[in-house]
């Protein structure tokens, strides 16, 4: 009966409008947005069905030495490596890696960074003082010489190469995570929850966090292109994903012998980390604008 | 005796800053009886929101007693506080930032139902929410709308509504009117009287607004500079203000009213810092009737002038012969 | 005094916004004359169109969205509608000034008062800056503020000060006509009181005409000799005070009086007015006022009252006075 009654109620209520669609709305109009947007849905795509497209052995690491440095034409679009591979198929390939180290060591940085700038920004104190030192020393030192520091004390894998660039990226988030907290906290909806006797741990995690969410989608957005530049930078030194992987920077690293005659080599890998992270990055701008009340006109 | 909900003794609450102690609320006593409506009123940084906090324990006393249907709420641990909570809960001035916009209507009214387990089957709490909303006066369209959907004045019940969630005793009403439009403002003042008679609650209503304050309390108090310098009913008050600054507050409320001509009282410019102030009266600097060599001797304390007038002016209290 | 034209004189103004979410009728047939050296008070609650019909004046309004439509706007004598930028800013600051509400924004941090005050003496009134500047002292001087003070920067000064500042840089060219859009709203009462009695004080002794946006009828009551009460993007009630005070004549006008405590009988019980202001992205058919007034009947609901006079400089626009001319409401005394 009353079951009833309430659903019946229910269903004259009014819609739910989410801010997350108002957020679309207004980057539906950001052209720079979209285009990155179709961009990175494009590249995703490609790096999820890659495995059904090309097999692994044979097609992206498997030597074709009568194929060796075959420039562009219309059988390898891409032309192909000093081994005879085709590079279109490991760059498509390769996207499965770079998005992956870009994206998991983000993921790191952010449950680290969100954990340690919201209780910094929440406590405050001592606690916030000692957390923001060392984010201050984190950050003075240049990202790639940690990782490399990182990679060098824990070995050469995709693993800890994910780690170490997680490690290297998470002092932002600290510092927007704390910041977020900082402006929220003041908020009388947060004294409100309070005053009815909330504790506080599910006071940052029900009210404080949902309302910072945007700002760190945008700085997670923003940073997942620069961890796949660190990813690409260490790769290219030999420290990153080891050696016959597709990674884009070392099929750069391996290119860069031959720039010089087959400089198509080095070009495709060199547009792909370009466009990804560009694509990236223009989204994080539309996604800047659009969940940033202050900048609605 | 009369049956007093809560008693103030001596409450201070200090704030640290670069040059010195800042004393918003310093030693302020009253009591409170139950289901009537004490008015803190006062100017911008008198320490009035300060005190209503304090004694809410939603920012810690730096000492004093706040008694609590016999309870010392200073001496609670915090888990022990938060259960005590439920009788005791804030409206804020500010309906745009007291609701958080990421919740529905019925999230933020159904929060403190949740959190303290009174309601715990989902269907009976919904059903609690839409006789709160009831309450409120607001429509159950509204149910699952977000804050920022709304205008100011039903935001404003949503935080009403909120605070009687828990079927509070006492309720500190923050500004509650003062962020709305006039014809708004009246229809939220009629709500909560109707809630007080309605629900038996006690009101500590603090405001900058001495009409809105008439209108409303049964006793008043005029703070200034952390400290009440006038405590008396409100007709008495509004009738025979005796301090000097109740006397200037009262005469600078602009009236809608043709010909009136106000008799202002002046004020003078100067105003004493509440970080470290001296031991004087602070009303001091700006009162034009200041005797040095009383004002300034020691600081002032509420006498009981007549019935239940208390004045903090050692000039009027020497007049009346209570000081020597 | 036989003046050919008034300081302002504003027929049939329209601004709306064009918004995504629809277009916001902000302002809706407004018309407007003040007199020299009078003081007109604009009086409504927020969203009724007042600051956004002040800003149309100085052609202020944002465009786009705001889209301004006018069959005459004048201010001296000369139309504003077609002047250059060049000639629109002589007469803003020179002419006619503004005062905003909020006197903690409206001060640069980074120059003194002094200097702030100077700069639009120095602009209008071609002088030099030490000229300027030393004019600049006396202006402060004026609004009680010692002339030392000039150097000092806006965070030095306690907000009725700043208040002041801003109507000493208001009237530092001498306008003829002032804005003052809410100017006391952010101030303590002691405080406001200083400030109106300072405006009022000025406002003799310069001359100038002022507009005053307010939604509180005490204020109203104290400085202004006309009142004009805006809803929802018109004016639904004008005359002087005595008329509007005296003999109120539009339900709305009743219903604000009606929310307001009454200082001498403090158990009156409030009556306000029920419902809330339409949204302006779809105003009601006919009056607009129709769905929250007591009196209201099918032929409000047809069409939009025009302001009609009623008896001397006393204008309503209210269809019930159009049917029967002695339709009063008695407004309880106070």
């Amino acid at each position: 009966m009353k079951q009833e009654k309430l659903e019946t109620r229910a269903s004259r209520l009014y819609k739910k409008r989410s801010t997350m669609e108002m957020a679309w709305r207004q980057l539906r109009r950001n052209k720079g947005a979209i285009i990155g947007l179709v961009l990175l849905v494009i590249i995703i795509g490609a790096a999820l069905i890659a495995p059904l497209l090309f097999d692994y052995s044979t097609d992206v690491i498997g030597m074709n030495v009568r194929q060796r440095m075959k420039w562009p034409s219309l059988e390898h679009i891409c032309g192909t490596d000093e081994l005879g591979r085709d590079i279109f198929t490991r760059i498509v390939y390769g996207a499965r890696y770079s998005l992956a180290v870009g994206v998991v060591a983000v993921a790191i940085a952010l449950v680290v960074g969100i954990a340690l700038g919201a209780a910094a920004g929440y406590i405050g104190g001592l606690f916030e003082n000692v957390v923001m030192r060392i984010c201050d020393i984190f950050s003075s030192i240049p990202s790639v010489l940690m990782a490399i520091a990182v990679v060098s004390a824990l070995g050469k894998s995709t693993l800890n190469l994910m780690l170490a660039v997680g490690i290297a990226s998470t002092a932002p988030f600290v510092r927007v995570a704390r910041a977020a907290v900082l402006v929220v906290r003041g908020e009388e909806y947060v004294e409100a929850a309070r005053a009815i006797g909330q504790p506080d741990w599910k006071i940052i995690l029900v009210h404080i966090l949902p309302n910072c969410i945007s700002q760190i989608i945008v700085q997670a957005t923003l940073r997942v292109g620069s961890a796949i530049i660190s990813a690409a930078q260490l790769s290219f030194l030999g420290l990153g994903v080891p050696a016959p992987a597709p990674e884009w920077g070392s099929m750069l690293a391996s290119g860069r012998l031959y720039i010089r005659d087959y400089s198509y080599m080095t070009l495709f890998p060199g547009i792909a980390i370009m466009i990804t992270v560009l694509s990236l990055n223009l989204l994080g701008d539309g996604l800047r604008d659009a969940l940033d009340p202050k900048l609605k006109r | 005796m009369a049956d007093n909900i809560l008693e103030v003794r001596h409450l201070k609450k200090y704030f640290k800053t670069s040059r010195g102690m800042l004393h918003a609320v310093d030693d302020i006593n009253f009591t409170l009886e139950r289901k009537k409506t004490l008015g803190l009123v006062g100017e911008s940084g008198c320490g009035k929101s300060t005190t209503g906090r304090a004694i809410l324990r939603l920012l810690e006393p730096t000492s004093g007693e706040i008694i609590f249907e016999g309870k010392d709420l200073n001496k609670l641990s915090k888990t022990q506080m938060r259960h005590m909570r439920k009788d005791m809960q804030i409206i804020f001035q500010d309906p745009f930032s007291s609701l958080d916009p990421k919740k529905t209507v019925s999230q933020i009214i159904a929060e403190p139902i949740k959190e303290n387990k009174i309601i715990t089957d989902k269907l009976l709490r919904e059903e609690r929410v839409l006789e709160l909303m009831e309450t409120v006066g607001l429509a159950e369209r509204y149910i699952n709308t977000y804050p920022h959907e709304l205008d100011g004045g039903r935001r404003q019940r949503i935080g009403i509504a909120r605070a009687l969630a828990m079927e509070p005793k006492l309720i500190v009403c923050d500004e509650p009117v003062s962020a709305l439009d006039v014809s708004i403002q009246a229809q939220i003042l009629n709500l909560l009287k109707d809630l007080q008679e309605k629900l038996g609650l006690t009101y500590i209503f603090i405001t900058h607004d001495l009409s809105v304050v008439n209108h409303f309390s049964d006793d008043i108090a005029v703070m200034y500079l952390g400290q009440i310098v006038e405590k008396a009913p409100a007709e008495e008050l509004f009738d025979n203000p005796i301090h000097p600054y109740t006397q200037a507050l009262l005469s600078a409320i602009p009236i809608p009213e043709l010909g009136h001509q106000r008799q202002r009282v002046a004020l003078r410019g100067e105003i004493t810092s509440p970080i470290e102030p001296p031991e004087e009266c602070r009303f001091a600097k700006r009162c034009l009737m200041c005797n040095p060599e009383i004002c300034k001797a020691s600081v002032p304390v509420l006498m009981e002038v007549s019935p239940s007038h208390f004045v903090a002016c050692p000039l009027k209290q020497k007049e009346m012969g209570l000081l020597k | 005094m036989a003046e050919e034209h008034d300081i302002l004189n504003i027929e049939d103004l329209k601004v709306r916004f064009e918004t995504e979410d629809g277009t916001v009728y902000a302002v809706n047939g407004v018309n407007l004359r003040l007199g020299y050296h009078k003081t007109l008070g604009l009086v409504g609650e927020t969203g009724a169109g007042k600051t956004t019909t002040a800003l149309a004046m100085l052609r202020l309004v944002p465009d786009p969205p705001g889209v301004v439509e006018c069959k005459r706007l004048e201010i001296d004598g000369q139309d504003v509608r077609g002047m250059s930028i060049t000639k629109l800013e002589q007469v803003r600051g020179k002419d006619i000034s503004m005062i905003f509400q909020d006197p903690m924004t409206a001060l640069n941090p980074v120059f003194t008062v002094g200097q702030q005050i100077a700069e639009s003496i120095e602009i209008h009134e071609h002088l030099g800056k030490a000229e300027a500047l030393e004019k600049a002292g006396d202006m402060l001087e004026m609004v009680g503020i010692p002339r030392a003070r000039a150097n000092e920067y806006p965070h030095q000064f306690s907000g009725g000060m700043k208040q002041r500042v801003v109507i000493a840089i208001a009237l530092a060219c001498n306008p003829k006509l002032l804005i003052a859009d809410e100017p006391t709203t952010a101030l303590d009462v002691t405080i406001q009181a200083q400030v109106l009695e300072l405006m009022n004080e000025l406002k003799e002794k310069y001359d100038t005409s002022m507009i005053m946006i307010t939604h509180d009828l005490g204020i109203v009551a104290e400085v202004c000799d006309e009142v004009a009460v805006m809803y929802a993007g018109r004016i639904v009630e004008q005359g002087s005070l005595e008329e509007v005070f005296g003999k109120t004549m539009h339900p709305y006008t009743e219903g604000l009086f009606n929310s307001l405590p009454n200082i001498k009988n403090r158990t009156a019980k409030l009556k306000p007015i029920h419902g809330l202001m339409p949204d302006p992205t779809k105003l009601p058919e006919g009056c607009p006022f129709a769905p929250r007034c007591n009196y209201a009947t099918e032929d409000c609901r047809k069409a939009v009252p025009e302001l009609h006079r009623a008896s001397g400089t006393h204008m309503v626009a209210c269809s019930a006075y159009e049917r029967d001319k002695n339709f009063m409401i008695d407004r309880r005394k106070r």
